[in-house]
């Protein structure tokens, strides 16, 4: 059945302002929307660009709107749509375009790095593995399965209203730390997000959550790092 | 632009990165990648990593040395497996200690599962030796090394494409990269280079492969007088999601997973009587394949069912998340109810750049080295795997070789200063390749040239061989080659040039294929995931023994030769299981 694209456009080399191409394409309803872009470029227009790799939902580089939602293009099919084989793919939102659907990240993981996202302990380590109670591991497992993709930060209305707020991404890494067994950095953790810009800035809308395409519970893992807060400076006053 | 560093680390994956933390805070090190880091294909991994920790049952290294020798049909170098198997538990504690989150057991210490091929006491039964983090090992092992990497500070070039290596008097001193974001030439001037840029699974039509494992590096460096090593051994994964290739992993059936025929059968249980769905996966594969075509696929179709739903649900949702997430989205199955429809994939590249055990880049099979060349992972052939790899020893392979690798270039650099490059500009002949490119009037499309050599490899290069086959697939991949040289570029601009990247790519993917077909019409025997239908038996007189290929320039075939295998502890016997 035909299917018919329409894709935003934009090179810096000439453009001043991105502007919309249609194209159309003989699709089946298990073509991944990826797949209907990659045939786009080998059979049409070989100057569209945007971000691939591993096409099945792991590596985390097509996070694009498709049809006005945030969603990763080698995850959702043709029979996934019911817009009658019409698609609109723009770029993500809130981040600067680069070219067509490629979007500057670097703004994305500056905030990432700004988390400190590593194990920090001042225990010595054993000799063998440490020690970690199958339970704590399943807490926080949920983040685990981030892939980095940066879909529920450009989803999040906090992150396009105040761009020092963190945002959904880089504050379930804290909450992965945080709640792992294993790190000792706890206190000065939250200390650092203990702010507007921080945990204190998720007005708890629940659109991370929405977009989320590996179905992270974020907007919950963010409470708990709130509950967390709190329980602190109750204990401690 | 021109850059100066000590060490260049070309790839971003697991081996790439494990070497750049190895190489410490004292040294200058960049890490380019032509995809941004933490998209590396070393995320897609699944199921788990090996090591006889022995926490679910008792378990040795030396157990784990075997079961890789005999799953490599004998054709691994022992001496190299022995390093392999017995470095895996430091490995594991180590990876622990940076904070990568394995999942438990109910005493707190790392669980472990069963994996194809792996078995207790020399092959008497299946065994639990893959340490995992549900199915997405790689996924969490890749951000943990990755922070590790921005806590240190290690400086990181994404989305650079790489090039050529720059390579003076039998000495490497650099490489150049193409950026892509503004097409800008870019020269790293460096001590020494190490080629971590992962496998070429993109060669063939059905791939469990990421669109970036076009096996750029073990072309350059195959261009630049490296020697390629056993790429006739091309792992097929029996478990791909049918017609997409996705990868089902291992840990399916290490949980217990069953393979059934259209008649329901458990037909693994014929072929391999004591381990069944767990035997090693060039076997698997073939056994799906000879089911098909007895006709005894699911509705005649070329595919079988892997059956999980027996496990429950909690097995599945705290063990099987992620291919349970793409059984569901991309076959429309839910797991719990439903048998997943399932036909080989190709998967993994056993062969790679020849190196010793610390990296060292072979030109030859005398030991012969380019000074400052390294090669680990995927792209390297140690050769650990042999004739087929074991499930979860590549991410130990890329561990336990990456550090190695690390710690020997950080040896050598200390005992030479920078070394001179050849000319002024050492980016000159890449600038005028690329022009010349970008330049052609070319008619032909890197699109149609790429699928043509798919087709062509997935049809006589897989699973299944014959001699007469593999004669015409080197005079057809020659003709493609010819055609590789009219390509014209239509996109002209200098953001995210795709178009001139799949023209790169497809010329390094045609010289590998070359090499593969080669070496599978040479090796007039049956080992491993190498199966000549014209020639099914194993022989150990004439064929144990490593090939090697030499390239011969743009317009002849690779010169071929041979190296001996180092066996140590265990003699070549039949390979039952």
């Amino acid at each position: 059945m035909k299917s018919t694209f329409i894709i935003y456009r934009f090179d810096p080399a000439v453009d001043t302002e991105g502007h919309y191409q249609e194209y159309s394409l003989e699709t089946a309803p298990t073509d991944k929307i990826l797949d209907c872009l990659n045939r786009i470029r080998w059979e049409q227009d070989p100057t569209l660009a945007y971000r691939f790799s591993c096409a099945h939902g792991i590596c985390g580089s097509d996070a694009m709107m498709i049809n006005g939602r945030i969603e990763l293009a080698c995850q959702k099919l043709i029979r996934d749509f019911k817009t009658a084989n019409n698609f609109v793919i723009e770029p993500l939102p809130l981040f600067n375009v680069v070219k067509d659907l490629v979007v500057d990240m670097n703004p994305f993981f500056e905030k990432h790095r700004h988390v400190r996202p590593y194990l920090i302990s001042d225990m010595d380590a054993p000799d063998r593995e440490r020690l970690q109670e199958a339970e704590n591991q399943r807490f926080f497992e949920p983040a685990l399965r981030c892939i980095l993709c940066a879909s529920c930060t450009a989803a999040c209305p906090i992150s396009r209203a105040n761009p020092d707020y963190l945002g959904p991404a880089a504050l379930l890494r804290s909450f992965r730390y945080i709640f792992d067994s294993r790190d000792t950095a706890t206190g000065s953790r939250l200390a650092q997000i203990d702010s507007d810009d921080g945990v204190w800035g998720c007005k708890t809308m629940w659109w991370c959550t929405d977009v989320c395409p590996k179905g992270i519970p974020v907007t919950k893992c963010l409470g708990q790092i709130k509950r967390l807060v709190r329980d602190k400076q109750k204990s401690e006053s | 632009m021109n850059h100066q560093y000590d060490v260049v680390i070309v790839g971003a994956g697991l081996a790439g990165l494990r070497a750049a933390i190895e190489l410490g805070e004292d040294t200058r090190t960049a890490v380019i990648s032509k995809v941004f880091a933490t998209r590396s294909h070393s995320g897609a991994a699944q199921g788990g990593i090996g090591a006889a920790l022995g926490n679910e049952e008792e378990d040795h290294w030396k157990w784990h040395m075997f079961d890789t020798v005999k799953g490599s049909d004998y054709l691994a170098d022992q001496n190299a497996v022995e390093i392999l198997t017995k470095d895996a538990p430091r490995t594991i504690y180590e990876l622990e200690h940076m904070g990568v989150p394995f999942n438990r057991t109910e005493e707190g210490r790392i669980a472990q599962r069963a994996f194809g091929g792996h078995t207790s006491n020399f092959g008497k039964a299946a065994i639990k030796r893959a340490c995992f983090a549900a199915d997405r090992t790689g996924r969490v092992i890749l951000d943990t090394l990755w922070e590790k990497c921005l806590q240190r500070g290690i400086d990181f070039f994404n989305e650079f494409q790489i090039m050529n290596l720059t390579v003076r008097d039998g000495m490497c001193c650099g490489v150049t990269a193409y950026e892509l974001a503004n097409g800008t030439l870019h020269h790293f001037h460096s001590k020494a280079v190490l080629l971590a840029t992962g496998g070429a699974g993109k060669i063939f039509r059905t791939s469990s492969n990421a669109f970036a494992s076009t096996g750029d590096g073990m072309a350059i460096a195959f261009r630049a007088g490296a020697a390629l090593e056993d790429m006739e051994f091309v792992q097929f994964h029996p478990t791909g999601i049918y017609k997409l290739g996705i990868l089902i992993s291992e840990a399916v059936r290490g949980e217990g997973g069953i393979l059934r025929n259209n008649e329901g059968e458990r037909f693994m249980e014929r072929y391999a009587p004591t381990i069944k769905d767990l035997a090693p996966r060039d076997m698997v594969s073939r056994c799906i394949l000879r089911e098909i075509r007895d006709g005894k696929g699911i509705d005649g179709k070329d595919y079988v069912f892997l059956d999980l739903s027996h496990l429950g649900e909690e097995v599945i949702s705290s063990k099987l998340a992620e291919i349970s997430g793409f059984a569901r989205t991309y076959a429309g199955v839910d797991v719990t109810k439903e048998p997943i429809p399932v036909q080989p994939t190709c998967h993994y590249m056993m062969g790679g750049i020849a190196t010793d055990t610390d990296g060292r880049v072979m030109i030859d099979n005398q030991e012969q080295t380019i000074s400052g060349l390294y090669a680990a992972g995927e792209c390297a052939c140690v050769s650990v795997h042999g004739a087929n790899r074991l499930g979860c020893n590549s991410l130990l392979d890329v561990l336990v070789f990456g550090r190695r690798a690390g710690r020997s270039i950080r040896r050598y650099i200390h005992t030479i200063g920078l070394p001179p490059l050849p000319g002024d500009d050492p980016t000159v002949e890449t600038a005028a390749q690329i022009a010349a490119l970008m330049d052609s009037t070319g008619q032909e499309r890197s699109g149609a040239i790429r699928s043509e050599m798919q087709e062509i490899m997935m049809d006589n290069v897989s699973v299944f061989r014959h001699g007469d086959a593999l004669v015409k697939v080197m005079e057809r991949l020659r003709m493609l080659k010819d055609r590789c040289r009219q390509i014209g570029i239509q996109d002209k601009g200098r953001c995210f040039n795709r178009d001139l990247l799949d023209a790169l790519e497809v010329g390094y993917m045609l010289d590998l294929a070359e090499a593969m077909t080669l070496g599978a019409l040479n090796r007039d025997e049956s080992r491993g995931a190498h199966f000549r239908e014209d020639c099914p038996d194993r022989d150990d007189e004439h064929w144990l023994v490593h090939s090697l290929f030499c390239y011969g320039g743009p317009k002849a075939a690779p010169q071929f030769l041979t190296k001996p295998v180092k066996i140590t502890d265990f003699e070549p016997k039949e390979r039952k299981y």
